[in-house]
């Protein structure tokens, strides 16, 4: 019982810690001074170091859609709305999530093991006693990175799903790259497209969170490194469900 | 070096120990005054009513086995600790009267040498002494930063590993660049933390005359947290002993060698060299 209860405690006390750290964010974020040239170097840490890997993913991922889909659409004889149903399940659902989850793989990592391994190594500690605010260097220019980059990551996932997509379409029909983006825009709308962008920000944000709250409450020692890290991810990538989950009903009311 | 105090009289026993602040006799302001701090972690007290001062230019080491609360009581002078209780003044601010910006102005006057020396791995040496002027002397030229940089490095004689990344340094050439860094903002206040920790004797030797130079170049006030009895001898103007939190002991490096109590004179023993270093410095 006393461990049970201990677990709870554990649990409610890092839910009211990481509110409180994600509000910080906030405050500090308006703050002057603005380290925009850490800001544009975590940028190109998280946009333009991970543009291979996702694009990658992202191909596979369109291609590997239509082959599995082709057969039923087929079967009814609905071949021609494979491109609008490629579409709106890459931008509505698939691209952001693949991203996200990437992203949590491996930026949250990157961010959890970087800052628990300053922490430990008393990088953050000798900032602070430098007079420098190690949450406003490390934290938000990590995280105002995470969430402008990962947006623009989650609509080049689109495009290249949608490419993936046409290729994979062309090995049993013939269509050109032209008529199979026109047919699948034709069947996307603003409600398809603008949540989907909104909610690319609010995963972006809670990666670089969540990813920065673990490394830089990691206890000493070199084992909480590793512990950061793996947290990092399965927490963020929890709390990119939650969002999409809440994200999925208020696009309904809509 | 001032060498007037005398030793307090050790007792383990806490509900006698005296703990009582002795200020300077010259009415010399000190430029560090610490009254009655206290610090715990849950059940277990580390530091017990710790009163002490460090009057203007002098270095004050302080003594003390593992575990005895040496780190906590400096981390507790710049707020990477809280105490429980207890009153810090530096430079003439009482640490508890400020807010978070006054904290970090006073920061500014005051160095801290990690025991790791704590250099940003992702930075080359340059960029590890440009960081702080980058962040606190906006106005200053590139120029100037680079002639300051290269003044620092030369004091700690490092120039040649200016482009080095710290991951490629030595032990002692990462202590020395860390120093470097610290003094970078010209501190009116030194604390370091266990500087000679993982350093082979004659290295040890090195930083801690590096030490002493530096003090005298720039006539900082120092807290040296060690406990390596080669540094203590070349750097202590006065020791401090802390056992089980409490101050044991306090006096001169030679007061405290011919000490009557024999857990304080074991400190000295067991090391020949320390009065080669002594002699070196003329202590």
């Amino acid at each position: 019982m006393q461990p049970f209860l201990h677990r709870y405690q554990t649990f409610f006390h890092q839910a009211g810690d990481l509110t409180a750290f994600m509000l910080r964010f906030f405050r500090e974020v308006v703050k002057p001074p603005f380290e925009w040239r850490e800001i544009f170097y975590q940028c190109y840490l998280v946009g333009y170091k991970s543009t291979l890997l996702i694009g990658l993913t992202g191909f596979i991922m369109g291609a590997v859609l239509t082959i599995q889909t082709r057969p039923s659409m087929a079967g009814f004889g609905a071949v021609s709305l494979i491109p609008g149903m490629i579409a709106v399940s890459v931008v509505r659902e698939i691209g952001p999530m693949i991203t996200a989850l990437i992203c949590c793989g491996k930026i949250g990592s990157r961010m959890g093991a970087e800052l628990g391994s300053m922490r430990v190594t008393e990088q953050i500690d000798a900032m602070e006693v430098s007079a420098i605010n190690p949450f406003h260097f490390l934290v938000v220019t990590r995280t105002v990175a995470t969430t402008l980059m990962i947006p623009l990551l989650t609509i080049l996932t689109d495009g290249i799903a949608l490419f993936g997509g046409y290729l994979a379409m062309n090995i049993h029909d013939v269509t050109s790259l032209r008529h199979f983006f026109t047919a699948g825009m034709a069947h996307l709308d603003f409600v398809d497209i603008f949540p989907a962008v909104i909610k690319s920000f609010f995963f972006g944000y809670v990666i670089g969170i969540i990813g920065c709250y673990k490394g830089y409450h990691a206890s000493r020692g070199t084992e909480s490194v590793g512990i950061a890290a793996n947290s990092a991810v399965v927490a963020s990538s929890l709390a990119v469900f939650i969002i999409d989950m809440i994200a999925a009903q208020i696009t309904d009311l809509l | 070096m001032d060498q007037t105090n005398n030793t307090i009289s050790p007792t383990t026993d806490r509900a006698v120990q005296p703990q009582v602040e002795k200020l300077p006799a010259n009415g010399q302001q000190p430029v560090i005054v610490v009254r009655g701090l206290t610090k715990s972690f849950g059940e277990h007290e580390v530091l017990h009513s710790i009163s002490l001062h460090v009057k203007k230019g002098e270095n004050l080491v302080v003594l003390g086995k593992s575990g005895s609360g040496k780190s906590v009581f400096i981390k507790c002078l710049v707020r990477l600790e809280w105490p429980d209780c207890g009153t810090i003044s530096i430079l003439g601010k009482d640490l508890d009267s400020l807010n978070y910006q006054e904290t970090n102005d006073l920061r500014i006057r005051i160095g801290f040498l990690f025991q790791n020396a704590a250099l940003y791995d992702s930075m080359t040496v340059r960029e590890n002494l440009a960081f702080p002027l980058r962040q606190h002397k906006k106005r200053m030229s590139a120029k100037k930063k680079e002639a300051l940089i290269l003044e620092m490095l030369d004091n700690v004689g490092l120039v040649d590993s200016i482009d080095q990344l710290p991951s490629k340094l030595s032990g002692g050439q990462v202590k020395r660049i860390g120093l470097a860094r610290t003094l970078i903002l010209q501190p009116e206040v030194m604390l370091y933390d266990e500087p000679t920790t993982g350093l082979d004797t004659i290295t040890a030797k090195e930083i801690s005359e590096l030490i002493v130079k530096m003090q005298k170049k720039y006539h900082i006030s120092s807290i040296i947290i060690t406990h390596d009895m080669i540094c203590a001898g070349i750097t202590a103007d006065r020791i401090i002993i802390l056992r089980d939190g409490i101050v044991y002991a306090e006096g001169s490096y030679a007061q405290l060698e011919n000490s009557q109590d024999e857990w304080i004179r074991s400190f000295f023993d067991f090391s020949d060299n320390i009065n080669t270093a002594q002699n070196a410095t003329g202590k």
